[in-house]
């Protein structure tokens, strides 16, 4: 976006002469066009850990119906996604390849930790699981429950896309 | 910690060499990684696939990428608070690890479970075998390519959900049973919306067979695919409809029946070449019979209490507790200090949908286990599962790994 | 065929080396010593009273801080006298080793790495005793008794340094 704004700048001062509110209004109306593209047709990657991705194909599955919010198409390759839902609990063994996908996804990207383990451990408070994803990677929201109901993720997901709409574009985070 | 020095091994390449082929050292092979993160994997599993061009000469599993330490979290909790944890192992059917852990503590305690609970238990264990298979058949036929299959499903799947949140007010991990019984009883409505899903069910059990059972697609992918001997499935200990599927009579209900199982009437489906098709044929079978088990149980299902009332397993009632004393103090004691059974080491098994789920509770006599040791199935099963895709195409390997029906959760505990 | 039956073959074939019979719940227990375990798992399997074809389940256990310290369980299954039958072996602390049994039953494959992995039992002369639910690079075996529930403190803040500082397991 950087590249972009400033003759996009330049061109709205020289036709309204006002420069600054242009260069605003313009930024704003980029913003949300983008926080509409991106919320519109977020991908989240194809990725269950355990429980949760019960929950998460439940989610998606005919009841549910996650193609109403423009999600129905999981993405296998992190390359191509732009969510990654953590759904279930992350062991020590698992942890690298968490990361790993999480730095092949192209930005943006976002993470939700779906269910108590991925937020916090949950009940498993013992030497093999990670005490919530947010150790490893950054979360943008939580969505609790163990495992929580297709609604409860929908929600969160619904979270997110405010969280996209009233954020601002940044490259990175 | 009384680890000692030197313990840890260090592998080198050289011993590793055994686990491919001689000729993958010499280049005329490929070695293919696939997973965790894999679509048609069913979770974290990883495998390491040797290939001669398409057909795959050997597979090397690698586990573990879901080990959450449960058999190490059982020994610091009481008996009672173990539940919710085995819920959590094998995710798809909560209800038989609920099964199989209450009842070895039981057999430790030597508990009598009123038939009313047994009889609930058994309704609700069936309906959560079908909804086992149910996420079995969906995610089997999406991962060849059957997409619409796994949208009907899911479709069904969440009428039994709707039961299960009736009467534990959860969807997935219920927790349900208790040493001696059930948490509590089943609502009103419960026979009526069992009722409805048995009246429901065989045509769409009928819908299913009719979209796949003579789907020429389907029969070329599964038909003679994945071939696994009645010998060698026995041998490698694998259990379940995968065992059954190559003709061996082996159902822990029939065998060593438990639960009152022996008071129902139903068949044990048989396969016969052990391919993946007898084993999606046992398993739509498996379904219709679980519907004959929860018809007749719910026909004759006893009146009386869902609980034993012997005090020493189960907590008061609540009611009792507004006025009694003692009721008040045994409350505290059984949630805190928990019940000690005697010394001594039991092993109970079930049949859960994936085949014998079993649970090994060594106690020292106080109220926390020495060791709790589950025999998960799909551990068991996966094990084969070279044995199955040798000489297989890579593309048959995403339908031999749906037809074992493997739950990484509890492979891993 | 009744489980006595087995027990009296048993007993008459391997006298000395049977140490202990155990009766528990309906449930069947022959300790063993070491050194005839595969021996008498073989009878188990082969012998036409017995039929043991099927290895349930093999686990293990520690008595810590009783001594011996470890025991290893190999529940057995009988599909054609539908019997079932523990066999358990004792072993000390200082000396963690016991024979393999995947010549007998190939199932015992997974379960014997599983209880090298995570009890430090070796069992001699398995194909390939490698980790299985750990990772290669874990230190001890977590599920010895003295061996502590949690190993890792908890972080409550977000913080790509400390991260990599703290959790070198991460980055790989």
């Amino acid at each position: 976006m950087g590249a972009v704004k400033e003759p996009m700048a330049v061109m709205a001062g020289q036709k309204t002469g006002e420069m600054g509110v242009a260069l605003t209004t313009l930024e704003e109306a980029l913003e949300w066009v983008a926080a509409w593209g991106r919320t519109r047709a977020m991908w989240p990657l194809l990725f269950g850990l355990a429980c949760c991705a019960i929950e998460m194909m439940a989610t998606q599955a005919s009841h549910y119906d996650l193609s109403r919010f423009g999600m129905e198409i999981m993405r296998a390759s992190p390359r191509q996604a732009d969510l990654m839902i953590v759904a279930g609990r992350v062991s020590r063994k698992m942890a690298p390849v968490v990361r790993r996908l999480y730095d092949q996804m192209t930005e943006p990207k976002w993470v939700i930790a779906m269910g108590d383990c991925a937020s916090t451990g949950g009940v498993f408070n013992n030497y093999a699981i990670v005490q919530g994803v947010d150790e490893i990677i950054p979360v943008d929201v939580y969505v609790s429950g163990c495992p929580p109901r297709p609604e409860g993720l929908i929600e969160g997901i619904l979270l997110l896309h405010e969280k996209i709409r009233r954020g601002q574009i940044r490259l990175s985070r | 910690m009384a680890i000692r020095e030197g313990e840890v091994q260090e592998f080198t390449l050289e011993q590793l060499k055994h686990l491919v082929s001689e000729r993958a050292l010499r280049g005329e092979t490929i070695l293919l990684n696939m997973g965790p993160q894999h679509p048609s994997t069913h979770g974290v599993l990883r495998l390491l696939v040797e290939l001669d061009g398409e057909t795959i000469v050997s597979i090397v599993p690698d586990i573990g990428y879901l080990h959450t330490g449960i058999e190490k979290h059982c020994e610091s909790k009481t008996y009672t608070k173990i539940i919710p944890l085995t819920d959590r192992i094998d995710y798809l059917s909560p209800m038989s690890n609920n099964l199989a852990y209450v009842m070895a503590v039981e057999k430790l305690m030597g508990v009598e479970v009123p038939l009313r609970a047994q009889y609930i238990r058994v309704i609700l264990t069936e309906l959560q075998r079908i909804a086992s298979h149910l996420v079995w058949l969906g995610t089997h036929a999406l991962d060849i390519a059957a997409m619409s299959v796994f949208l009907y499903c899911f479709r069904e799947r969440e009428m039994i959900l709707d039961i299960f949140e009736m009467v534990s007010g959860q969807r997935m991990m219920v927790s349900y049973f208790r040493v001696g019984g059930l948490w509590r009883d089943v609502p009103e409505g419960f026979e009526d919306a069992v009722r409805a899903f048995l009246k429901l069910m065989p045509s769409r059990i009928n819908e299913y067979e009719r979209l796949l059972k003579r789907n020429p697609l389907w029969l070329r992918r599964t038909k003679g695919v994945g071939v696994i001997s009645p010998e060698d499935a026995i041998a490698w200990g694998v259990t379940g409809p995968s065992l059954r599927g190559s003709g061996v009579n082996y159902d822990v209900r029939k065998a060593q029946p438990y639960s009152s199982y022996d008071h129902f009437e139903f068949d044990v489906p048989l396969g016969e070449n052990g391919d993946v098709y007898d084993r999606f044929m046992v398993r739509i079978e498996e379904m219709r019979q679980s519907l004959r088990i929860i018809d007749q149980a719910l026909r004759r299902l006893p009146k009386g209490p869902y609980i034993t009332p012997d005090r020493k397993v189960t907590p008061p009632p609540k009611e009792e507790l507004a006025w009694s004393m003692e009721a008040l103090i045994h409350h505290f004691k059984f949630w805190t200090e928990g019940f000690s059974p005697p010394p001594g080491e039991v092993y109970h098994a079930v049949e859960s949908p994936r085949g014998e789920f079993g649970v090994y509770i060594n106690s020292d006599g106080s109220p926390k286990p020495r060791r709790v040791h589950f025999r998960a199935p799909s551990f068991v099963n996966l094990q084969a599962l070279p044995i199955m895709a040798k000489g297989c195409l890579v593309a048959d390997l995403v339908a031999i790994i749906g037809s074992i029906d493997i739950v990484l959760g509890e492979i891993d505990r | 065929m009744s489980i006595q039956e087995v027990v009296e073959a048993v007993r008459a074939r391997f006298g000395e080396a049977l140490q202990e019979v155990i009766e528990f719940r309906g449930e069947t227990t022959l300790v063993v010593r070491r050194e005839s375990l595969v021996e008498l798992c073989r009878f188990l399997r082969d012998a036409p009273a017995c039929r043991f074809n099927f290895l349930s389940d093999l686990c293990a256990v520690d008595y810590w801080p009783d001594r011996p310290r470890f025991a290893v369980n190999y529940h057995l299954y009988s599909l054609p006298h539908n019997l079932r039958l523990r066999v358990k072996v004792f072993l000390e602390e200082e000396d963690p080793v016991v024979p393999t049994v995947t010549g007998i039953w190939p199932t015992a494959n997974w379960h014997e790495r599983e209880v090298y992995d995570l009890f430090g039992i070796r069992f001699e002369g398995h194909p390939d005793l490698r980790r299985i639910l750990l990772p290669e690079d874990w230190e001890g075996h977590p599920l010895r008794r003295d061996h502590p529930l949690v190993v890792e403190p908890v972080q409550f803040s977000f913080n790509w340094r400390e991260i990599d500082s703290r959790k070198p397991y991460v980055k790989e």
